[in-house]
């Protein structure tokens, strides 16, 4: 039973990185026809180098995913505080509202923003990315922060308010800190909602102006080179690098002891 | 002297009255329980007084102050929460000084009250601890530092002890009257364990429906119940009805069963309440002793339940079934069938007020 749970999850992980991994790999194949014998070379990413185009479309998906990732952040938290410890009209409605988009696929959701945002002269290019990024990551926020809400009973900050905390004050000193690993957890969320968009993206992009995901996928109708290799596992190692010092700092979706 | 003064509260939920017309003063440096069966109003009364709750109509007053339209966080009360609701990312110090940095006291100063306060809860030297290292009844002193140690004007508590296994239940009881008394606090308590109440307080105020039924001293509200509602509340009863003659009501069956306190109108309907433990069995067969209690009804034991030191028995007597508490020191308990004669004392007859 044991053995067979091990080799079960070792299959999983197996599926999940070898592909991976052998992108990677290919990266530092000399050969760009993916032949083998193995030849390491790291002439794929002196290639990079020169690829300005590419080089600035990963530039573009960084930025675009850390600005996606703070604003989705912050106005998706502050829903959540007003879905879960306030009552108003219409809050269920809203509530239920939230979460179609996740849903929804992306080629229909790209194509209203594009209808939409070409009749209200919002028009494409970083600006209109960066709105249709930050709608997308919206509800992940919520649905996240939402979840990390119900873990801090609303009974705290009534014990802070007794013991004299304003409202403002109480949210501060207590929710925020315990709310915090969910709160990051959502950033993270966001981040790679941005970092992984494509069809909103080619959508909003201009020539002049566009994200990694666009630019290999243009690259590729071109022809293939391992220079997307390149910067994928460049990107990849980042994102790892991030995952990793987040799992360090909190637990998602549960209170953090450290601190 | 009052410290805490309601008058005329009411609280509705849409079209459900919650509170109806609540008018009590507390006592300053009283207990008081607030004591009621589940839906009865006793927590939303405690956070309208705590300002968590405004009330639709009527006052609330604190040391003298109107604080009805005052928002909590400038009431200056201290409360005890059913789930201890100490901040977990804080350690006990911290969570303990939390009210005094809000009052401005900090540093050496607010070191000093909370380690006082923690010697009063009788935690001391548990300041670095996390809440989640500490067990339920530590984690509950912490909650009490917390909330007393900032000097506050009442100290609200809402079923504070009701997540606790009885023995740590029974020593928190002790502790909270000890903590009470030293600190001088007037103290509101709610609970709906009627022991509880009559063990803790100096005033049990008895809420069925969002009104106070009665509010007294613990032996005023046990021994003298006004209502049907207070006697059964606060224990097991046996209930008469009969018609009002002079100095008692006679029975259905002809019988007279003397009261020893004002009654209504001769002729009128009355139900009287006599609690199992004052009735004496006398054992008619075996001719068991006289006593001078003179109310006796002769009746038929129809169950007995031993429990060591004591003895619950049900008798029948004209149709009527009565509930009586013996201790165990009888010669031999009485058994089913036996023909016994109940006795008690006319003192121990209460007149209730007809049902409202
Ligand atoms: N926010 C609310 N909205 C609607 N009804 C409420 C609300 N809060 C309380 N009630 C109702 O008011 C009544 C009194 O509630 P309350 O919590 O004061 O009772 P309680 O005496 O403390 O009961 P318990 O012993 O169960 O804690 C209940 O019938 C409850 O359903
Ligand atoms: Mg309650």
């Amino acid at each position: 039973m044991k053995i067979a749970a091990r080799f079960y999850i070792a299959a999983i992980l197996a599926f999940l990185y070898l592909p991976i991994l052998v992108m990677m790999a290919m990266g530092f194949n000399e050969s760009p026809l993916y032949e083998l014998p193995f030849s390491f070379s790291t002439r794929w990413y002196q290639a990079l180098a020169g690829n300005a185009p590419l080089v600035n479309s990963g530039i573009n998906s960084i930025w675009i995913a850390v600005a996606t990732s703070i604003i989705a952040t912050v106005l998706g938290t502050m829903a959540s505080v007003a879905l879960s410890r306030r009552t108003f009209r219409g809050k269920t409605l809203l509530q239920l509202m939230l979460l179609p988009p996740i849903a929804i696929p992306w080629l229909i959701t790209g194509t209203a923003m594009l209808v939409f945002f070409f009749y209200s002269g919002i028009g494409r290019g970083l600006h209109a990315l960066l709105i249709g990024h930050v709608a997308l990551a919206i509800p992940y926020v919520v649905l996240v922060v939402g979840t990390g809400f119900q873990t801090v009973r609303a009974d705290l900050e009534e014990a802070a308010m007794s013991l004299g905390s304003t409202p403002v004050h109480a949210f501060f000193s207590i929710t925020l800190p315990l709310l915090y690993p969910s709160i990051l957890g959502a950033a993270l969320f966001a981040f790679a909602v941005s970092l992984d968009q494509f069809v909103i993206s080619y959508f909003l992009a201009t020539p002049g102006f566009s994200t990694l995901p666009v630019q290999i996928y243009s690259a590729i109708r071109k022809g293939f080179t391992p220079e997307i290799n390149a910067i994928s596992t460049i990107l990849l190692v980042g994102s790892m690098a991030v995952i990793v010092i987040f799992a360090l700092f909190a637990k998602p979706g549960g209170v953090s002891d450290k601190r | 002297m009052t410290n805490v003064e309601v008058r005329s509260i009411a609280k509705n939920y849409g079209s459900v009255p919650v509170l109806t017309d609540i008018s009590t003063d507390f006592t300053q440096g009283s207990f008081t329980s607030l004591l009621g069966p589940s839906g009865s109003g006793k927590t939303t009364l405690l956070r309208i007084i705590a300002g968590f709750i405004i009330p639709d109509q009527g006052n609330v007053a604190i040391g003298g102050n109107d604080v009805t339209r005052m928002p909590v966080w400038a009431r200056n009360i201290g409360m005890v929460f059913q789930s201890y609701a100490l901040f977990p990312h804080m350690t006990v110090n911290e969570n303990v000084a939390f009210g005094l940095a809000r009052r401005g006291i900090k540093g050496e100063e607010s070191r000093k009250q909370v380690e006082r306060a923690l010697e009063l809860v009788r935690l001391p030297g548990f300041g670095d601890r996390k809440p989640k290292q500490l067990s339920g009844g530590q984690q509950q002193r912490v909650a009490l530092a917390r909330a007393i140690v900032t000097k506050p004007s009442v100290l609200l508590l809402d079923e504070p002890l009701s997540a606790l296994d009885r023995r740590l239940r029974q020593e928190m009881q002790v502790e909270l009257i000890r903590i009470q008394k030293e600190s001088g606090l007037t103290t509101i308590f709610v609970t709906h364990d009627q022991e509880e109440a009559l063990t803790l307080s100096d005033k049990v105020a008895i809420l069925d429906r969002g009104r106070i039924v009665q509010i007294g001293a613990p032996t005023e509200v046990y021994e003298r119940p006004k209502t049907r509602f207070a006697a059964e509340f606060l224990g097991d009863t046996n209930f008469l009805t009969g018609t009002v003659v002079a100095g008692g009501i006679r029975l259905a069956n002809g019988s007279t069963v003397a009261v020893d306190a004002p009654l209504p109108a001769t002729g009128s309907e009355a139900t009287v309440a006599v609690r199992p433990e004052k009735i004496v069995i006398r054992d008619v067969a075996r001719g068991g002793k006289d006593t001078d209690r003179s109310n006796r009804v002769s009746a038929t034991i129809s169950s007995s339940v031993y429990a060591g030191t004591a003895l619950t028995y049900e008798a029948a007597f004209d149709g009527l079934s009565f509930k009586i508490f013996a201790q165990n020191s009888d010669a031999r308990p009485h058994s089913v069938g036996d023909v016994v004669e109940l006795t008690w004392s006319p003192l121990h007859t209460v007149p209730l007020e007809a049902a409202a």
